[in-house]
């Protein structure tokens, strides 16, 4: 294992694969002379030259677009946005092209599309630079959807979307790029989309996390412990396709479930995941299913109110108390 | 009616400023043809008997379609393309045969055109399983990739960047392709039509975007929805342009010839507004109150097909007997084609879930 930061991580993955294969090519806004609005790229334009590092205008649904075309037409692009709060003016290219084109014409186009960045809020940065995307794009047919909680996960699960022949959004944040953790040092090393880990095993309550809430469900957790309370952590890694079995599976052994998820409460990955629990484990539950959520409320910039906003370990013990009736 | 005060607020659009007393002129001004003969343009006989026989088709096959529709055959949106023939045509004529073609959901004739056959366009818009895209398309998602058709798009300009797509693929392989993009007047005010041209000139992109201004976007005269000329479009991204008479086909084959050589040599990309009429409603839906009978015939007077057949005529290249057999042929190929769609399953309903990933057995979520 080598320690790696997380930026590291998700450059390893590039590089191999661009390395690996030709028809790979990553474009968007800093990513070659910059080398990166976070530095994820750096090193890139050196190594692959100026044809497979592309800086883009601030033109995110005209430079997604181009990635859909050259997709379509035998390449294999990573689209990076500086972030998926961006990524809404491209809506149109991955909602309604990337995800359809092969469904509408029959099957005769397919679409190995890579479309990464990082999402949701990293601090004080206002309202329209905080949304967590990762539900919407689930919602939609047709995408994979990939939302990375540590090094490991994001250079094994990247390597694994920029191999797939279907467009994959691929997630990470601002706040975990410079986060240390060990990496497999295997060589060609590959994690199945698809499948989530258990990050923490425990008996006595399963918290279902991903992203940066892993981070603030692990905090919890080792909170809870010195209480007696044993927690066990699963991190989906990947929102769809979603490894339903394992949080089944856990809860089979834990009876009680906490989810925790950056995005706001409506129709989001915490609701569905609750809705599943109680079809696929009712008859496990010894307490209905809790979930740690934004509020319904677009983010604030004062510290004090954007610290009440965003989810924290304070609010996950509370809700495990809850579920483990300890109030 | 209150006369309306000076001041009033107003947002009934300026348009380009050619109007009159209120009115903003309708359609497009129609450039004048090219004066060249076919053996000039490098084409022989044989080629126009082709190009007569895929105008007359395309129309054929849509008027057709036009009736099944009416008759309750098939459903959804139906989009029209007739009177724009001779922009397909020429274009396809011009261009090599791997050169990449996209374009909006117009698309009848630009698939027939590059190989759709009348039966598989067809059982498409019934949504049969023996449709061009398996029946999950219908009307407006034609598409032939195998002979380098991408298909045909439905949010307007969403297809823009995609075409710029295609041709960066082709720059980045170095394969000799370039890509055509085609899209209506409406699509110009789409951001996705700027910031493509911006990149594509940015990239040097061996890429054609085509607007082919049949003169309305939906009920809207193009002339009421953009406030300059949409050639002019070009010049804010440095690129090359040209107007072209798109109701004759001569003038579609040479603009396309010379541009898209231009394109291929040079790796920059080229805006052409070619000038048509589309004589049909926006579609099926369309009671098309915002023109008049007169105006529609005086664009008829200029009809692609008429006029390509009074030239074979002039030329004596085929004699009046000579054209009914291809128009006879031409008509029994679309009788036969509904025939066939008519004939045709609809797709299992297993076919619902085919499609969706490149994977044979992918995750559904439910």
């Amino acid at each position: 294992m080598a320690e790696l930061q997380f930026r590291e991580a998700i450059r390893e993955a590039i590089d191999e694969e661009m390395a690996r294969e030709e028809k790979v090519f990553i474009m968007g806004e800093e990513v070659a002379e910059y080398n990166g609005a976070y530095k994820a790229t750096e090193g890139l334009l050196d190594k692959y030259g100026y044809k497979r590092v592309i800086d883009t205008p601030i033109s995110e649904l005209g430079f997604s677009g181009i990635g859909v075309g050259a997709a379509m037409n035998g390449l294999r692009p990573i689209v990076e946005f500086m972030t998926f709060n961006f990524a809404v003016l491209a809506a149109d290219q991955i909602i309604n092209h990337a995800s359809k084109a092969g469904y509408m014409t029959g099957g005769q186009i397919s679409m190995p599309i890579v479309f990464r960045g990082p999402n949701a809020s990293a601090g004080q940065l206002g309202a329209t630079h905080s949304v967590a995307y990762d539900s919407m794009y689930a919602h939609f047919p047709g995408l994979k959807v990939i939302y990375t909680s540590e090094p490991d996960d994001a250079k094994g699960l990247l390597k694994s979307a920029i191999r797939d022949d279907n467009p994959v959004i691929f997630m990470e944040s601002e706040q975990m790029y410079g986060m240390k953790g060990e990496v497999s040092e295997e060589e060609d090393y590959i994690i199945p989309i698809g499948k989530g880990k258990v990050k923490r095993e425990g008996s006595d309550v399963t918290i279902v996390a991903h992203g940066k809430m892993y981070h603030v469900a692990k905090q919890a957790a080792a909170q809870l412990e010195k209480d007696g309370v044993d927690v066990e952590i699963i991190d989906p890694r990947t929102v769809k396709p979603l490894d339903l079995p394992m949080i089944v599976e856990s809860i089979k052994k834990t009876n009680r479930c906490v989810v925790v998820d950056e995005a706001h409460p409506f129709a989001g990955f915490a609701a569905e995941i609750g809705f599943l629990i109680q079809r696929e484990a009712f008859d496990y539950l010894d307490a209905p299913v809790q979930r740690v959520t934004l509020p319904d409320v677009n983010a604030p910039f004062a510290k004090n109110l954007f610290d009440a906003w965003l989810p924290d370990a304070k609010n996950v013990i509370e809700a495990v108390n809850q579920v483990t009736y300890r109030n | 009616m209150a006369k309306k005060k000076a001041d009033e607020v107003n947002f009934a659009p300026r348009g380009i400023g050619d109007e009159k007393d209120g009115a903003v002129q309708k359609g497009v001004d129609l450039p004048a043809p090219t004066k060249k003969k076919h053996k000039s343009l490098g084409l022989s006989e044989d080629d126009l008997k082709a190009m007569y026989e895929q105008m007359y088709l395309q129309r054929r096959f849509e008027e057709r379609a036009m009736q099944q529709y009416q008759k309750g055959k098939f459903g959804g949106f139906l989009h029209l393309y007739i009177g724009q023939e001779a922009i397909s045509t020429g274009t396809v004529f011009a261009l090599n045969d791997d050169d990449d073609i996209i374009t909006a959901y117009r698309d009848h004739g630009w698939g027939l055109c590059r190989g759709i056959t009348p039966d598989e366009g067809m059982a498409e818009l019934f949504g049969k399983k023996t449709g061009c895209s398996k029946g999950k398309g219908g009307s407006m998602h034609f598409a032939k990739t195998e002979n380098h058709f991408w298909g045909g798009y439905g949010i307007v300009g969403g297809h823009i960047p995609i075409g710029g797509g295609l041709a960066f693929a082709n720059k980045y392989n170095q394969n000799g392709r370039i890509s055509a993009t085609f899209f209506g007047d409406g699509a110009v005010d789409q951001g996705a039509f700027h910031e493509t041209f911006n990149i594509a000139n940015l990239w040097g992109l061996p890429a054609i975007f085509a607007v082919e201004n049949n003169g309305y976007s939906m009920g809207t005269a193009a002339r009421r929805h953009t406030v300059t000329e949409i050639v002019d479009r070009a010049k804010a991204y440095g690129m090359k342009s040209k107007v072209v008479n798109g109701m004759d086909v001569f003038s579609v084959y040479e603009a396309m010839k010379e541009v898209s050589e231009e394109v291929r040599d040079s790796s920059e990309p080229y805006f052409l507004e070619i000038r048509t009429y589309r004589y049909r409603g926006h579609s099926m839906s369309d009671p098309q109150k915002y023109r008049t009978k007169e105006e529609l015939e005086e664009y008829q007077k200029n009809d692609p097909i008429e006029r390509l057949k009074t030239y074979l005529k002039d030329e004596k290249i085929l004699k009046d007997k000579e054209i009914e057999e291809i128009e006879e042929k031409v008509e029994q190929e679309v009788l036969d084609a509904v025939e066939f769609a008519d004939n045709s399953d609809f797709p299992d309903e297993s076919a619902l879930y085919d499609d969706m990933f490149a994977e044979d057995e992918p995750y559904f979520h439910n």
